[in-house]
């Protein structure tokens, strides 16, 4: 089967540093990738030049291929990228508005729907990410009311909205309690019959208790990538068994 | 001799309030002083009759409905042009030489006096465009007056919008005219408002570039191409020919008043609007 997302001898330099060099990655379709790393090692730059979320950048270059269903994302069309493959930050951003809106905010920009619609693709993705029954009686409460949880789980509502192939999570629980992130994981292992997952996490304990598969960044390089129970039992590399075992990072 | 923390914090509380005490009384007297020489005047005929001998007897309505025309038109005018500007400074551009000196420029125009301004609205629109003394080559001109304050409050406005904001709509595969329609000016449209809310406030006050640009006619202005005169230049012209004072003071606390009502309705429109946002 051919891998959802390929990344081959990828570079990335941007203002002139080197933030990733040489990376060779396969993500398949249908599953959670972890992305793990010290800070700085390239984690969140992977992220967005897969959806060339970086373009916004003044300067950037890029060597090598990164592929979507074996097409390279520079020639698709931008917008149609953004909504096939969805980002998720470290900290909720709920657009100020109420909770309807946000999720129906995505599907709009494309066209004009029924209110019929809009509820039923509010209602669904709500659903998915598993905020329907607290948020049902709101839904045109301020999104900015709802805790810290709430709100991630209504960014990930928002983008399953739009009807995405990829999820990104660029280190999504990082500022939520522990309640809140078993929710988010649970969410995400349910998710993954639909959708597939690539995991930004500071946390290699989230690492290791949801993804499929691992991949150990140092530095802008790709040390190790392997099945994640491989990963955190038996590394191939020793910097890999450095970091996953806690004595450096 | 070194004070008491304590001590020192009180002697700072009251030099502070001193200064807002100060503030405000000259404020309220000035106010105060208005009114009590003009709420008299204030009738009904005032209002709503048309003026008799130069001002001196009647009422001042042609100039109140040349004041709403002449302020409308300016802001009409100024608003989108200056929102326009402030869009493509902040989300078009990247920080040069040319965005600096439009800036720049911006502010220096902002600082030029409204005579200058009238002198220049007088040469171009009315004696070059041949609009003659009118509302449309005086707001036209006030617009050019308030096009400064509005771009540099809109851009600051549009500047303090979180920046995590439009890469979650790019993200949701907003493109950017969508992402700043959507998200950018719905965010800022307080700081935008402010500075129109600004802009009226002068537009409504304003005399020099009035006298040069509208005249002063005391007829009620019929098409865009009339001269009139607005309630600031009335209460100029009253008051400077020694027409009566008193109908000065009159036009010139209904002036206060126009200020006053236009800042409180702009601000709880705008609190109304951006409810649904909190």
């Amino acid at each position: 089967m051919a891998a959802k997302i390929s990344i081959r001898e990828l570079a990335v330099a941007v203002n002139k540093r080197l933030i990733l060099r040489g990376v060779n990655l396969e993500i398949e379709a249908n599953t959670i990738v972890s992305v793990i790393g010290p800070a700085h090692s390239g984690k969140t730059t992977l992220l967005r030049v897969i959806n060339r979320l970086i373009e916004t950048q003044r300067e950037f270059l890029r060597s090598g291929d990164v592929l979507l269903d074996g097409k390279e994302v520079r020639k698709l069309d931008i917008d149609a990228l953004r909504r096939r493959v969805g980002l998720i930050f470290a900290t909720p951003v709920p657009l100020p508005g109420t909770i309807f809106d946000n999720i129906a905010y995505g599907p709009r920009l494309q066209r004009r729907h029924r209110r019929q619609q809009l509820a039923d693709i509010v209602e669904r993705s709500l659903r998915a990410a598993f905020l329907w029954d607290e948020v049902k009686d709101r839904l045109s409460a301020s999104a900015l009311r709802l805790s810290g949880g709430q709100q991630q789980r209504l960014c990930i509502a928002r983008t399953i909205a739009v009807d995405p192939e990829v999820i990104m999570m660029d280190e999504p629980t990082s500022g939520l309690d522990p309640i809140s992130t078993a929710q988010i994981e649970t969410a995400m292992r349910q998710l993954k019959q639909q959708y597939t997952f690539v995991l930004v996490t500071n946390n290699t304990k989230q690492a290791a208790r949801v993804s499929d598969r691992v991949a150990f960044f140092l530095s802008g390089e790709l040390v190790e990538e392997g099945e994640a129970a491989q990963i955190f039992t038996k590394p191939k590399d020793s910097r890999t068994d450095d970091y996953v075992s806690g004595r450096i990072g | 001799m070194i004070l008491r923390p304590l001590v020192w914090q009180r002697i700072v509380w009251v030099g502070l309030a001193a200064m807002t005490l100060f503030t405000l009384v000259v404020l309220f007297f000035i106010i105060g002083f208005i009114t009590s020489k003009g709420a008299h005047v204030i009738t009904p005929e005032f209002l709503f009759g048309m003026p008799e001998r130069m001002g001196k007897e009647g009422g001042i309505l042609p100039t109140i409905i040349a004041t709403i025309y002449i302020s409308l038109l300016a802001i009409a005018i100024a608003t989108p042009i200056g929102v326009g500007s402030a869009v493509y400074l902040t989300e078009y551009t990247r920080e040069s030489a040319i965005t600096k000196i439009i800036r720049f420029g911006a502010d220096a125009l902002a600082g030029v006096p409204s005579i200058i301004f009238g002198l220049f609205g007088f040469i171009l629109f009315v004696i070059r465009l041949r609009m003659g003394w009118s509302l449309a080559a005086g707001g036209l001109t006030l617009a050019f007056m308030i096009l400064p304050t509005i771009i540099r409050t809109s851009e600051e406005a549009i500047r303090a919008v979180p920046y995590n904001l439009r890469e979650v709509s790019y993200s949701l595969g907003g493109a950017k005219s969508q992402t700043i329609l959507r998200v950018v000016l719905p965010n800022a449209l307080p700081g935008i408002l402010t500075g129109v809310i600004l802009g009226m406030g002068r537009s409504v006050a304003e005399t020099a570039v009035v006298i040069f640009t509208a005249g002063s006619s005391l007829l009620i202005p019929r098409s865009l191409f009339d001269p009139a005169r607005t309630m600031a230049v009335h209460f100029y012209i009253l008051a400077r020919e020694g027409l009566s004072m008193e109908r000065a003071y009159g036009t010139a606390l209904l002036l206060i008043v126009a200020i006053l009502l236009i800042n409180v309705v702009a601000y709880s429109l705008m609190f109304r609007l951006t409810r649904k946002m909190r």
